[in-house]
């Protein structure tokens, strides 16, 4: 269910009326699964731009009664990962790959938050978490960022990622058991 | 939004539930101006060097979309929200490829892509009369007729003036190169005083073109071509002064056995 039930009718009456009000409602979301799968605020800032950008030109490109019926929160989710993806494909991989706890394949390009380890030690646990996720598998991260970060119901999640919903459940429960995982075996490392 | 979920975290990792949640990213303040003056819902402005004095340049994503010369940018804004009624704002930084292309547009040294314009709100009809605006050459004037007669409207001389008046983007879109058949700067929003610095800065000749007009002139001919052409063509100032005619109108012109000119395409005699 979208926030507001009934900005689709006004974008389809009124596009240009209404087309700031849809920013607003859904500017966090666009950006932060941007942040979460680009790592940069800056990258994904332009990542959000796009995205805006794109979907008011489809939008105005399509006829009423299509935009109507849409549901915008994850066709926008859609669209901002796809650009993101597709970022991350053309920026140049990391000088050195992000530790990837037992074993598990190496998050392709993951973002460029801080070493676990040195974050670990100063003690930000936000940035921990952000760190491990980022170094996630790249479908487990996905599936996480859009569940636990973002919060949205899983139909949604497999609907933004075009996947079915038990395959969705799979990749947010493995993901978050290498979390809990790394987690656990950082406690036993590093003391309080 | 739904609350941070922990079912299918497993028991005793709330806490690992909270973190995710929290990793929720305020997005940038910039974020939503940018996306509204890329899509054309807002508007930003910056100030350029023009041919006569300071211009003012607002512009969007679909291209320039209004201009004022002089620096009062309160005024400036106060008009633009009047008109367009879309919030406008001071550029954060210019953007580069836009003022590359406004500078090549009034460097008469240089040729380019100029840029972009957004005129919507605009009418069709008003369009046609900016774009015919856009093809009188740097340092040269036609009259409102000319424009008229173009379109294929030779009646319509008082509606290209007043579209002209709505040129939304003076200076870069140059109405100011539309005079009276009579060569008098007649009507410029923004003064017939800045109308005159204008052509002036473009190497235009105003004085020289009002006392044409005053003298009855409104056509050189050459005798080796037997062309006739608007005075400021650039074939009538390759004409010497001793081949050069002056005629006071088509019909002189066509009777004396001269032509039109191709590239100033003044009237032809009605048949």
């Amino acid at each position: 269910m979208d926030i507001q039930p009934e900005l689709p009718d006004r974008l389809a009456r009124d596009l240009d009326g209404a087309f700031e009000e849809l920013v607003g409602a859904h500017e966090r979301l666009v950006f932060g699964l941007a942040l979460r799968v680009v790592g940069d605020r800056a990258d994904a800032e332009e990542v959000a731009q796009d995205t805006f950008e794109r979907a008011y030109h489809a939008l105005a490109g399509y006829p009423a009664e299509r935009v109507a019926a849409m549901r915008l929160r994850p066709w926008l989710a859609q669209i901002a990962l796809n650009l993101a993806r597709n970022r991350l494909r053309r920026r140049p991989p990391p000088a050195r790959p992000l530790e990837d706890g037992d074993g598990q394949p190496l998050a392709v390009a993951a973002p460029a938050a801080a070493e676990p380890a040195q974050v670990a030690e100063r003690g930000q646990e936000r940035e921990l978490l952000a760190a491990l996720l980022a170094s996630l598998p790249r479908h487990w991260r996905e599936a996480v960022v859009l569940r636990h970060v973002e919060g949205l119901p899983y139909a949604e999640v497999a609907e933004v990622l075009g996947r079915p919903v038990g395959t969705v459940k799979t990749h947010v429960h493995r993901g978050v058991r290498q979390l809990r995982e790394d987690l656990e075996r950082r406690e036993e490392r590093v003391p309080r | 939004m739904n609350p941070p979920d922990t079912h299918d975290i497993g028991g005793g990792w709330r806490e690992l539930a909270e973190g995710l949640h929290g990793l929720r990213a305020e997005p940038p303040a910039t974020l939503r101006p940018a996306v509204l003056e890329r899509v054309g819902l807002a508007d930003a402005y910056l100030t350029v060097d023009g041919p006569a004095g300071p211009l003012l340049v607002a512009f969007n994503g679909r291209g320039i979309s209004a201009t004022a010369p002089g620096s009062d940018e309160a005024a400036f804004a106060e008009r633009f929200q009047a008109r367009f009624r879309r919030p406008l704002r001071p550029a954060d930084r210019p953007p580069a490829r836009l003022v590359a292309q406004v500078r090549r547009l009034l460097d008469p040294d240089r040729r380019g892509t100029p840029p972009r314009y957004d005129l919507r709100g605009t009418s069709a009809f008003e369009q046609a009369v900016l774009a015919k605006a856009q093809e009188i050459p740097r340092g040269q004037v036609r009259p409102y007729a000319w424009v008229a007669g173009e379109l294929g409207q030779p009646a319509a001389v008082r509606a290209v003036g007043a579209a002209l008046g709505r040129n939304p983007i003076p200076v870069l879109i140059p109405c100011h190169r539309v005079v009276g058949s009579d060569g008098r700067l007649t009507g410029y929003a923004w003064g017939v005083g800045y109308k005159r610095a204008l052509l002036a800065a473009e190497g235009a000749d105003p004085e020289e073109l009002e006392r044409l007009g005053r003298r009855g002139t409104r056509f050189y001919g050459s005798d080796t071509t037997r062309i006739y052409c608007y005075p400021t063509c650039v074939h009538a100032r390759r004409v010497t002064d001793r081949h050069l005619l002056r005629f006071g109108g088509v019909a002189e012109a066509a009777a004396a056995g001269y032509r039109p000119c191709r590239v100033c395409r003044p009237p032809a005699l009605a048949r």
